[in-house]
């Protein structure tokens, strides 16, 4: 296998919780994301998926460097990231861009479409303004509008035409990664099945790899090549997405196809509704975190905690059943 | 379907209108939707943003914003003409025989009173149930939403609940009265998958015990495969196609109904998805004859100049598609 | 119904979508009331035709050095017709002119607080920790003070002339900009937009003025309307109470106060014209400024 374009080893974020005030104390620390490895191959989806609170979104905000990693590293084409400065920092963030959940947010209202778009390429003076111009009719016609929309207002557009145009703009500086968080969850079902297929055709011609990250199962394991299931900071199951669909091992993962909605009436689904709700993130469960809600309990999962096994070729899962 | 269940909810004929910009453009937001539903019942109303869904539930409960009106049709609710009685009797009805829960709960409930408050309310207001009686059943009602230690839980405050609990206490809410519908409007579009799971399974059970009518109004078709008994696909402000659940999902008959069920991904399955081209249309400017044609794979001259009728199939499955009036005809 | 959200199938062509802007803008000045609109068109006119306008000089004398009562009463000419002033200075020419001084002082001084406040109210809420601290402690120690007092410190403490009373009214008038702006931008910051803009590696004074400044111009646009009305009035006052503009320069606030002698006589004119124009521009003022703040509030749009 080629080297992967982005890989995160053991990589922590705990943000510390303050009693308030002034002169506040440290009471303690969220460990939001808690040990997470995993890597992108170049052309690759990796999908990630979670409840809310599971790290998904602290996750794409290291990778992003919204924040900074309290330990572990990201590693981008064989340098860490952390220790980027200057250009090579600059060349990062051309590099990985994001679409955010809801293009009536992302998109600054009082913008035109075309300065949108080719900020990135202004920030990082990249090109003159003829050749930004053209640039950017050149992408908005890569996601399928068309070049003169871009003397257009973000409001002239419904959801779907907006979540290209951020698309569009995560492509103008020939991105190599786009973090896709939650890109179809705000958009109307017959849209969805639009951004879907444009971002697979995106992936095929331009060979950029995808971080999809999603709560939507069946949007995921469509569009993903691999997935990492992610429950309270860790990730608890990594596979291929066809065989994480046809043989989920780890019991949360089970739980999550099983509460993933039926595409037909008469589809017959394992029903395991798994009782409670994700404990805080400020105290986790000892062991297993998900030892609360399961199903397959035993003595150990509270004492230990399970480490990521190899159970087949690229499937590893933590926990204690296998 | 011969059964001897009773017509709770039927409406008629039914088109509601948004005057804007004072008057310069009406928006017509129901365009003429019949429907029925049996006690027990529930109904899953389908459709886009903007297709008129929304408004279709404001309808039922006559709470069109201060801009729209009905302007003709009949909402028949439990032998009543709700397009006849008077907005005292309307508000009598409004949280005794009909409760609504919607999609954000945390918007929905009123954070400066207690959860015991917010449930007895409907108990108390609409039934007259007093004191003892009243906390039992609210402790009975908050229970039935399996709200852990309910004499403890139902003296706190909204916030001090999780998303889920908030959700399953909006239901309990909704319960209170004893109505006899329910509307949900995305219920669980704030939710987590699992948490989502267990809400659905919840209003199921609920539902069987009392006996209540639900109509999910929803965008999302999983929801309505599992939990409905029959389903109305609503598209610019028209129903264009309504059955059985089996029957629209086994043979859809309008190609929009077709294309929803082709374009949501499967599991276990990574084939390209089936793209509806276009956009939902403006109400505003609706296109001419079948709303649906611009994005029709298989619009013809006739689509585009006359709006088909509704055809029926038997089994209460209705088409409203010119493709549909030929399939009657063969038989 | 939300009209902006829906959508636009085809896009305009150029000279069309310049054009429906022009058709817009025109649209949003049809909608604007006529009565407070009227009011300031015409003191704006009045203001820039003064020396065509005025019958007479403003800073001297014409008559006598004494009162002339109005053209109406006995003894008045219609030469001066709304008499003159103790000094024998046509009223209405000091009207004429005053009305300059009056909208000069009241915007130049309002549009500089509002610079100063602004871009105060952005730095606070978006940089936050120390800024925001240092930025909210002194407007909450500058909102304690009576802005009149405030005012009258100031006038004394620096020598007096027209550009004095701008200043005065900025350091007055700021914080109302700083304080609204900063909860603006404190939920502004927070939008995708400005995140997606700080991934792509924006700087910071990009992400203030780029992103956020074209934001919160609406709600700029309404406080500034609002404060032009209590910005002449407290230029008003200053002068009223002689720390203003130095005579014999013409404004609403001195003609106000060269009558204080005869407030009690029967010389009406000399309280009640200056009195009438400030109250019917302040009122002008502020009408428009709350037609604004519905019409430029998307939620409040089309109740």
């Amino acid at each position: 296998m080629a080297d992967a374009l982005l890989e995160a080893q053991d990589l922590r974020k705990y943000f510390p919780v303050t009693s308030g005030g002034m002169f506040s104390r440290v009471k303690g620390y969220v460990k939001a994301v808690d040990g997470v490895s995993f890597s992108v191959y170049p052309g690759e989806t990796l999908g990630v998926v979670g409840e809310s609170g599971c790290g998904k979104t602290t996750t794409s905000k290291l990778v992003l460097t919204q924040e900074a990693p309290t330990s572990g590293s990201l590693i981008f084409k064989g340098k860490d990231v952390a220790q980027l400065r200057g250009r090579e920092l600059k060349e990062y963030r051309q590099a990985v861009q994001v679409v955010f959940q809801d293009p009536f947010s992302s998109l600054s209202p009082r913008m035109r479409v075309g300065d949108i778009i080719s900020e990135p390429l202004e920030v990082h003076s990249l090109m003159s303004r003829q050749g930004i111009k053209n640039h950017v009719g050149e992408v908005l016609e890569l996601v399928g509008l068309p070049a003169d929309v871009s003397r257009l207002f973000p409001h002239e557009f419904s959801g779907g035409q907006r979540q290209r145009i951020a698309i569009a703009r995560a492509l103008a500086t020939n991105a190599e990664l786009i973090v896709l968080d939650e890109p179809v969850s705000a958009l109307d079902v017959s849209i969805r099945a639009h951004i879907l297929t444009l971002l697979e055709e995106l992936q095929k011609e331009l060979g950029i790899s995808y971080v999809f990250i999603g709560h939507d199962l069946a949007a995921v394991a469509h569009i993903s090549d691999r997935i990492a299931v992610m429950y309270l900071g860790k990730i608890v199951e990594t596979a291929e997405s066809l065989e994480l669909s046809n043989n989920p091992l780890h019991p949360y993962t089970k739980a999550l196809f099983a509460a993933s909605l039926p595409s037909h009436p008469d589809e017959d689904r394992e029903e395991m509704a798994i009782s409670g709700e994700v404990p805080s993130a400020l105290n986790p469960p000892p062991g297993c975190h998900f030892h609360t809600r399961c199903p397959y309990y035993m003595e150990r999962c509270s004492e230990e905690e399970p480490r990521l096994k190899e159970v087949s070729q690229s499937h590893t899962v933590a926990c204690f059943l296998y | 379907m011969v059964t001897a269940t009773k017509t709770l909810l039927k409406v008629k004929d039914l088109y509601a209108q948004f005057t804007g910009f004072g008057g310069a453009r009406v928006v017509r937001a129901i365009d003429g939707i019949n429907f029925s539903l049996d006690q027990g019942e529930t109904m899953g109303l389908v459709g886009e943003s903007g297709c008129g869904k929304t408004t279709t539930c404001h309808a039922i409960f006559r709470l069109l914003p201060p801009a729209g009106r009905i302007v003709s049709g009949s909402i028949e609710f439990d032998g009543q003409d709700l397009m006849q009685v008077s907005d005292g009797e309307m508000r009598n009805i409004r949280g005794r025989d009909m409760g609504m829960i919607l999609q954000d709960p945390m918007a929905s409930l009123d954070p400066l009173f207690t959860i015991m408050d917010q449930v007895a309310e409907p108990a108390h207001h609409h039934r007259g149930i007093r004191g003892g009686t009243l906390r039992e059943r609210v402790v009975d009602l908050l229970r039935s939403v399996r709200i852990p230690s309910p004499e403890v839980r139902m003296r706190e405050f909204p916030h001090q609940m999780s998303g889920g609990m908030r959700q399953r206490i909006v239901g309990a809410i909704s319960l209170s009265g004893g109505p006899k519908l329910i509307v949900a409007d995305e219920p669980t579009t704030n939710l987590d998958v699992t948490i989502q799971l267990q809400y659905l399974n919840l209003l199921r059970d609920l539902q069987q015990e009392t006996g209540v009518s639900l109509i999910f109004v929803t965008h999302n078709l999983g929801i309505v495969a599992k939990m409905c008994d029959k389903v109305a696909v609503m598209y610019a402000g028209k129903i264009v196609e309504q059955g059985s659940v089996r029957d629209i999902y086994n043979n859809p008959r309008h190609p929009y109904t077709q294309a929803l069920i082709q374009s949501i991904p499967r599991l276990g399955n990574k084939d390209p998805l089936y793209v509806i081209p276009g956009q939902p249309p403006n109400l505003a400017e609706l296109p001419t004859g079948c709303a649906f044609h611009p994005r029709c794979p298989f619009a013809t001259e006739k689509c585009i100049n006359e709006e088909p009728p509704y055809v029926s199939f038997g089994d209460g499955q209705e088409s409203k598609c010119w493709l549909s009036v030929e399939d009657a005809k063969n038989g | 119904m939300a009209s902006d959200q829906i959508l636009v199938t085809s896009p305009p062509s150029g000279a069309e979508h310049v054009s429906a802007v022009a058709h817009r803008s025109l649209a949003i000045l049809r909608e604007a009331p006529k009565l407070p609109v009227g009011i300031i068109l015409f003191v704006a006119l009045v203001a820039i035709f003064a020396p065509l306008l005025a019958p007479h000089d403003a800073e001297t004398s014409v008559k006598p050095i004494k009162i002339f009562a109005p053209a109406i009463y006995a003894g008045g000419t219609w030469d001066t017709a709304l008499g003159t002033d103790f000094q024998g200075r046509d009223i209405l020419s000091r009207l004429i002119y005053g009305a300059r001084t009056s909208l000069i002082i009241g915007l130049l001084g309002t549009v500089f607080a509002g610079i100063l406040g602004v871009t105060l109210g952005i730095v606070s809420g978006y940089m936050g920790g120390l800024w925001d601290q240092v930025i909210m402690r002194i407007t909450d120690a500058k909102l304690a003070l009576p802005s009149l007092v405030f005012g009258i410190f100031l006038a004394a403490v620096l020598s007096p002339g027209l550009w004095t009373i701008i200043l005065i009214l900025m350091i007055v008038f700021w914080t109302r900009y700083a304080r609204v702006i900063r909860g603006e931008v404190l939920s502004l910051r927070e939008r995708d937009f400005v995140k997606l803009a700080e991934v792509t590696g924006a700087g910071k004074i990009r992400v203030m003025f780029r992103h956020i400044l074209p934001n919160i111009m609406n709600t700029a646009m309404v406080l500034f309307s609002l404060t032009v009305g209590v910005a002449i009035i407290l230029e008003a006052s200053l002068s009223f109470l002689g720390v203003g503009v130095p005579p014999p320069t013409p404004t609403w606030g001195n003609m106000l106060a060269d009558a204080r002698p005869t407030l009690i006589s029967e010389r009406w004119t000399l309280t009640v014209a200056p009195g009438i124009c400030i109250m019917l521009l302040v009122l002008a003022a502020n009408l428009l400024g709350d037609w604004m703040r519905v019409r430029l509030d998307p939620q409040l749009r089309n109740r």
